[in-house]
């Protein structure tokens, strides 16, 4: 500001080119750096493998397999009639994260199949994978899956029942084609 | 210290270069005529000794990228390569992975010798906040190197470590898509890593310029904590006096780095980190490298929300305000004596200070629900009594306490031993100890 505009009188037209090309050369520093933030993000390679399809058919009641999903694993559980029925005498006032047994077992078509358990297989807390897949694994003291890590114990809908996990295993977008498939993601 | 120049060039290429770039005035003002107290101990060779952990750690590593091939599909492969056929690979992976051991030993050193010193009081505030901020890139760096030979403990040591900031609220799991570059840890990953890994110890020797340069105005701290009153009676030029002092302790510190280099390479590390990463399953036992484990230890001892704040973002926070802490400890210690020498009272705090955390570091590796003490158990039959994680929850108490608390209040309260009146002084003093009384010693606060 020169010497002859006092802050106390009227901005003036000089003022505002300077507020102006401040603005603009802030708007053009933003919009540099936003590709070099951006670049970071997953890339169309990464994103173009985000779905997968999943074959049913092999897997028994009772056992539960992992498919390979954007790098992580996908619980899918074929559950028995014992194990569907604990999960939903579960009282949801008891759960950390409550969520009935029957939402997470509805695919994005809305389609319920309580038989199948279809679950992101990493824990909440920081990201290990839960044991409890193989039949030889530690299922926890709920009998659906256990992480070893910080000992976060999941029941047999993957809701979080004790240990340091917020929330219950996320259920991804899946919707069954067909029916012995499913497409997840 | 400032003082005046006593560079003198001689010969007709030195003047010519020393009215162009007067590099090597600024070498002879700062490393051979650079007064210093003293009364410098042992403990003060340890800022030389990690710079010279910092000169070895890019020297070994520029050599290891030239072998090394970021990729998650070859990196272990690359590694063992790197073992097995390199010539003298072995060496110089084992000298670059013992040497980031050596080196956060080095600097661990080097702060609790400032703690215990009160070497970050005015006027070195800034030089304290400089070495704050090389221990966080340290950190930084040593994380993302521990990741490269992309084993097990490096894959999931990045998946737990970069699912810390999807506690945040809100913005937390795109922040962690944005660190991984896709939905896992992957390759993506392995690449940023690679790079960042490659350039933050430039960085870090940039801040360390700063850092010396921050030194060399108000001069080295030292003992006795008085400042220096006489540039004649109190110091002694850096060279050869402080030159030899070093290098003897460099020389000494290089012995016991050779000892793990040569007999014991992989005392520090984690075998499952020699299985190649696997994305679906997990190790049983995650532990982080030594050097990480108070703060891992913090992390893990918050287990319960306070009001609408979740134990893990709770946890995190803990964890990183525990080295954040340490920027305002200049002005979190309200005491004109700088030295514990002179503080009765916080010179033991400090000793129970470094005990805590070192049982902060064995908590870090303990399993958080080992039962310590068993007091019985409960209605469902399971035991209880006091674990791990409550004795790294006294543990994180006291590391708090001791900045927030014991510093600010026992700085008014306590009564201050008396302190020499100068350096010289103290040093005279020590010689003439055994012929009884002195004098000559005044109460503090002397400046």
């Amino acid at each position: 500001m020169s010497a002859t505009t006092q802050s106390s009188e009227e901005p003036t037209r000089r003022d505002f080119i300077h507020l102006m090309a401040a603005g603009a050369g802030g708007l053009g520093v933003a919009a540099v750096a936003w590709p070099f933030i951006d670049q970071m993000n997953p890339d169309a390679g990464v994103k173009a493998l985000a779905s997968i399809e999943v074959d049913l058919g092999p897997i028994e009641p009772g056992q539960a397999i992992k498919a390979f999903w954007r790098g992580k694993p996908v619980f899918i559980r074929h559950r028995t009639p014992e194990e569907i029925s604990e999960a939903e005498a579960v009282d949801l006032a008891e759960l950390r994260d409550p969520e009935t047994d029957d939402a997470r077992v509805t695919d994005v078509t809305g389609a319920v199949r309580p038989e199948w358990l279809i679950m992101v297989g990493v824990c909440t807390h920081l990201g290990c994978i839960p044991l409890g897949v193989d039949a030889s694994e530690n299922k926890g003291d709920y009998g659906g899956y256990y992480c070893p890590c910080h000992g976060s114990h999941y029941d047999t809908s993957g809701r979080i029942r004790r240990g340091p996990a917020p929330t219950n295993l996320p259920i991804p977008e899946y919707a069954f084609v067909g029916d012995t498939r499913v497409k997840i993601g | 210290m400032s003082h005046p120049s006593t560079y003198n060039p001689q010969s007709t290429f030195t003047k010519w270069l020393d009215s162009r770039l007067p590099i090597v005035r600024l070498m002879h003002d700062s490393f051979v005529d650079f007064p210093t107290p003293k009364n410098l101990n042992y403990w003060y060779t340890f800022g030389g000794i990690a710079a010279i952990m910092l000169v070895v750690q890019i020297v070994t590593g520029v050599v290891l990228a030239m072998h090394y091939t970021p990729h998650a599909d070859h990196a272990f492969e690359s590694v063992e390569k790197i073992m097995r056929d390199v010539n003298y690979g072995w060496l110089i992976r084992y000298m670059h992975a013992n040497g980031a051991s050596m080196f956060f030993i080095a600097v661990y050193i080097h702060m609790a010798r400032g703690l215990y010193y009160g070497s970050y009081k005015a006027p070195r505030e800034i030089l304290w906040i400089l070495g704050v901020i090389i221990f966080v890139l340290m950190m930084a760096a040593a994380f993302m190197g521990y990741v490269l030979p992309w084993g097990q403990m490096s894959f999931w040591g990045a998946t737990v470590i970069t699912n810390l900031f999807s506690a945040i609220p809100v913005v937390g799991d795109s922040i962690v898509t944005l660190l991984w570059g896709g939905f896992a840890v992957d390759n993506a990953t392995l690449n940023r890593f690679f790079s960042l890994h490659y350039l933050v110890p430039f960085i870090i020797a940039g801040v360390v310029i700063l850092h010396i340069w921050a030194l060399h105005i108000p001069g080295n701290n030292n003992p006795t904590g008085i400042e220096v009153k006489s540039v004649e009676k109190d110091t002694v030029p850096f060279h050869p006096y402080y030159t030899v002092k070093d290098a003897f302790a460099i020389v000494l510190f290089l012995v016991l780095f050779a000892v793990f280099v040569f007999y014991q390479p992989n005392a520090l590390g984690h075998p499952d980190n020699y299985i190649p990463a696997n994305p679906l399953a997990t190790p049983a036992h995650i532990v982080p490298e030594w050097y990480f484990l108070p703060f891992y230890a913090i992390l893990r001892a918050i287990t319960f929300d306070i009001g609408p704040l979740e134990a893990k973002l709770l946890g995190v926070m803990a964890m990183f305000g525990a080295i954040f802490v340490l920027v305002f400890i200049p002005w979190l210690d309200t005491s004109k004596v700088k030295s514990l020498k002179f503080r009765p009272i916080m010179q033991w705090l400090f000793v129970f200070f470094l005990i805590s955390f070192l049982i902060l570091g064995w908590c870090g590796q303990a399993d958080p629900d080992k039962m310590l003490i068993q007091a019985g158990t409960n209605a469902a039959g399971e035991a209880v009594g006091f674990k791990v994680v409550h004795l790294s929850q006294i543990t994180t108490i006291y590391y708090f306490a001791y900045f927030l608390i014991a510093m600010p209040i026992v700085g008014l309260i306590e009564t201050p031993k008396p302190l020499p009146r100068s350096i010289s002084e103290s040093v005279l003093k020590r010689n003439e100890k055994k012929e009884s009384d002195v004098g000559g010693a005044q109460p503090a606060p002397a400046e």
